[in-house]
């Protein structure tokens, strides 16, 4: 699970662009969106680009991204849970 | 009455910090002349900038040292020109479907359209006014003007910013390159007079302008119209359109100190210009800017800044001179353009006494 | 006093109908245009529904009159038919001496056939006509140069607004005295381009769109063209043309509020019918039917919604969207939309917001269900709203021949 969630946040960062901050800046169970890293509705589907892309995990409603993306911990989880099946 | 009250530009050369009037000229050996570009995380916040391809942030800096230069004066209304928009994009975009219809990421899809720039500078200004965005290669940033002096005209606004922005990318110009329109390899921007060729040298830019219903102790320039000449079915009938709309402003053709041209060093094409010069304004002083800039649709935003320069300081810098008439001062500037004889443009200025 | 703008030519093409008949009559007899992806080439073909002009490249061409050639997208020549269609209705003449401009809308431009060819362009000269008619301008100069339309040529792009943005400058430049007749509009065939990336944002419904529904999830896309000849009264002495109707008020509004989003308000959507109304000189209880934007989205439905609520108040009018006919026609949708608005006028009906089922929780309002015929429809906003919040409202009205004695009156 840890390597997966440093493995997370250095592909977030990178999928969403955010330059000046580095992998150790993001911590793991901090929400990403809302106050913090600042994400919003289109930073969502672009998460949602990297689970289908990088991890095989189609996430039809976008609406579902609220709980799954609430942090980079959760986004590892469910990862985790969904890659199994 | 419309006046350019603060001008914003990013250029391929030294314009952006709006200091000296074209001092330091950039020779750039180059297959299409790049911009010189500032630290955009000095204009914008870097949460917002992150997404934005380097088409919004040129358009969103320009704009935000033009109302500095301005001021800052919250505009009434946003007016962008764009003959090609954001190309990057575009080119990700085709890139990945022409692959496969997977995993495409929504954020180029959304700076791919072409009324984003004016879109996004309106969210950081919280500008609820009027806001579009034309389209039309070389009538572009000139559409964007005309609008701007009607909205003077019908009361709407006070202050309009006006942009005209366009980028150039080395896969746009090796597809584009197809066409015959540039030339073939790296060229000097500095010979290319010198050196005539066909095919034009390609540039880009971003330029805003603040166009008010008043001067102001900063003016540039008073803008006194704008038209555009869509096929103009002869010559003739060209330099009657141009002599009618001189004539319409109270004018005639001796009037004007000095005609800033399109010429673009693609020979096919700028024996137009020396036609138009000779045929209406044989005895005035004339210039060009697009070898400091290079073409693209919306480059006479580069000659606007020129002309309004040159108007509020009253200096001629010699490297703009395609002839050597060279009036005492400079009161009414024309600016003429054209695109393949397609899309030919006047802008007239005067110098604010 | 500002001079009164008259619309006396409309010309239409999209998923369901050829031309302003084949429209009308799918209109008044409920035949959407919603159904499965035939002609263009995607893997989200078995996916998404779309509306679709039904005609392959070889019969656009014919349609338009052209013989088969190079270098035409789809979208020129749906811009081509539609504005030939509204251009012959208003009689324009190549050479007559009324001051004639063209005002056209899109997005996508030749996008169509340029992706099909990209990567000729990458690789060899075979498709170089191609390249030079991907961008915006082309159709419009495609257009432009078919009808001999000269006078002034220019192409605005605002997303969803555009073509009504177009219609709007059209009346402006009028008013202004640079023109007196305009041709505006806007055109929008379907890409792998746009159908991908609206895809990508998810807000494609997989089932035709239910605008106004409390179950909707989104948009369907369409495509095709549609423009409005606009006259001057110094004009329409010259033409003596029949008005179909007058466009009275008119407003633009900027959201700035996000690039895809509508502020939950619909504050740019108010602002915009609130600035038509007001030019137009009508009360609210006036309006006698909103054409709503209406995309089945849940962000732009409860929005616009609210706007409206807050606009009219306890005068309603009647509501509702066309895009469950013609889909969501994007650069086209502005120009589609006042066609479909003066078609109310003119056969004094309403048309139904099909689809619909269950009301917006949030909303006191239902749109119209049913086709109502034989109605007073005296006044018709029409509302754009575009991506990055660009948001237009036109008001069109009955003409009444009251204030110029020399004209006909409406047929």
């Amino acid at each position: 699970m840890e390597e997966l969630i440093n493995k997370l946040r250095k592909e977030v960062i990178e999928q969403l662009n955010l330059e000046d901050i580095s992998a150790d800046d993001v911590n793991p169970d901090s929400p990403l969106f809302g106050e913090g890293l600042g994400l919003d509705s289109i930073d969502a589907l672009e998460l949602i680009v990297l689970l289908e892309k990088n991890y095989g995990i189609k996430i039809e409603d976008p609406k579902d991204g609220k709980k799954i993306f609430y942090s980079i911990r959760t986004m590892a989880e469910y990862i985790t849970e969904h890659q199994k099946k | 009455m419309s006046y350019i009250n603060g001008i914003g530009l990013i250029s391929p050369q030294n314009t952006y910090e709006n200091n000296e009037f074209l001092q330091n000229i950039m020779e750039q050996n180059a297959d299409y002349l790049k911009c010189v570009e500032p630290v955009y995380k000095n204009f914008i916040d870097p949460i917002l900038s992150r997404r934005m391809s380097r088409l919004i942030k040129m358009g969103i800096t320009s704009a935000k040292i033009c109302l500095a230069d301005a001021g800052e004066i919250q505009p009434d209304a946003i007016i962008t020109g764009t003959g090609l928009g954001s190309v990057e994009d575009t080119e990700k975009i085709l890139g990945d479907i022409t692959k496969e219809e997977k995993f495409l990421n929504p954020t180029p899809f959304i700076q791919s359209t072409y009324n984003t720039i004016s879109s996004q500078i309106a969210i950081i200004l919280k500008c609820h006014g009027y806001n579009s965005t034309y389209v039309h290669r070389s009538f572009s940033f000139e559409s964007v003007l005309q609008d701007a002096i009607m909205q003077l005209e019908e009361g709407t606004a006070d202050h309009i910013l006006a942009g005209g922005i366009d980028e150039m990318t080395m896969n746009h110009l090796q597809i584009t390159r197809r066409l015959g329109l540039w030339k073939t390899g790296p060229v000097s921007n500095l010979r290319l007079l010198e050196e005539p060729g066909p095919g034009a040298l390609a540039g880009e830019g971003s330029a805003y302008f603040l166009v008010s219903g008043e001067p102001n102790e900063n003016s540039y320039a008073q803008l006194i119209g704008v038209e555009t000449i869509y096929k103009p079915s002869s010559r003739e009938k060209l330099f009657l359109h141009v002599r009618e709309f001189l004539e319409s402003h109270q004018l005639n053709t001796g009037d004007i100190d000095l005609v800033l041209t399109g010429v673009n060093g693609d020979v096919n094409w700028d024996f137009l210009y020396q036609d138009f010069l000779s045929e209406l304004f044989p005895g005035n002083a004339a210039a060009w800017y697009k070898h400091l800039c290079g073409e693209y649709h919306t480059a006479s935003g580069f000659g606007l800044f020129t002309a309004a320069n040159i108007l509020k300081h009253q200096v001629y810098p010699e490297i703009l001179a395609l002839n050597t008439n060279s009036p005492k001062d400079f009161k009414y500037i024309l600016l003429y353009n054209h695109f393949r004889n397609v899309n030919h443009s006047l802008i007239l200025l005067r110098a604010i006494s | 006093m500002p001079c009164r703008i008259f619309i006396t030519g409309s010309g239409i093409i999209s998923g369901i109908g050829k031309n302003l008949y084949e429209t009308l009559s799918s209109l008044m007899e409920g035949r959407s245009g919603i159904g499965r992806i035939r002609l263009l080439q995607t893997a989200l073909r078995d996916e998404i529904p779309v509306s679709e002009v039904g005609f392959n490249h070889t019969e656009l061409f014919e349609l338009a009159g052209l013989s088969p050639q190079e270098g035409y997208s789809r979208n020129a020549l749906f811009g081509i038919i539609a504005a030939t269609e509204a251009s012959r209705q208003a009689g324009i003449g190549s050479g007559d001496p009324i001051k004639t401009g063209l005002i056209s809308a899109t997005t996508v431009g030749g996008m169509d056939q340029c992706e099909l060819y990209y990567n000729d362009f990458l690789t060899n000269d075979s498709r170089n006509v191609y390249i030079e008619s991907y961008d915006c301008a082309d159709s419009t100069e495609k257009i432009a140069d078919h009808l001999g339309i000269r006078d002034y040529v220019t192409t605005i792009s605002t997303a969803c607004s555009s073509s009504a943005n177009a219609i709007l400058l059209g009346a402006r430049m009028i008013q202004s005295g640079k023109l007196d007749r305009v041709l505006a509009g806007g055109c929008e065939a379907l890409t792998k381009f746009h159908l991908n990336g609206f895809n990508a944002l998810k807000i494609l419904d997989k089932e035709p769109c239910k605008p106004f529904d409390e179950g909707r999830n989104g948009i369907t896309l369409g495509e095709g063209a549609a423009y409005l000849v606009l006259e001057s009264e110094e004009s329409l002495k010259q033409t003596h043309n029949t008005v179909l109707a007058e466009l009275v008020g008119w407003g633009n509004s900027c959201e700035a509020f996000h690039q895809t989003a509508s502020s939950p308000d619909g504050v740019g959507a108010y602002l915009a019918m609130k600035k038509a109304l007001e030019m137009s000189g009508l009360l609210p209880e006036a309006i006698d039917y909103i054409n709503a934007h209406g995309t089945g989205t849940d962000n732009n439905d409860l929005s616009e919604g609210r706007a409206i609520e807050k606009l009219f108040g306890n005068h309603i009018p009647k509501i509702s969207s066309t895009k469950p006919f013609t889909g969501h026609t994007t650069s086209a949708a502005g120009s589609t939309e006042a066609i479909l608005s003066i078609l109310c006028i003119q056969q004094q009906v309403i048309w139904p917001n099909l689809n619909f089922r269950v009301p917006i929780r949030d909303l006191h309002f239902s749109p119209v269900q049913k086709l109502l015929t034989h109605v007073p429809v005296h006044a018709v906003m029409s509302n754009s709203f575009g991506f990055g919040g660009n948001d237009t409202s036109l008001i069109f009205k009955k003409f009444t021949s009251s204030h110029s004695p020399s004209q006909p009156a409406t047929s």
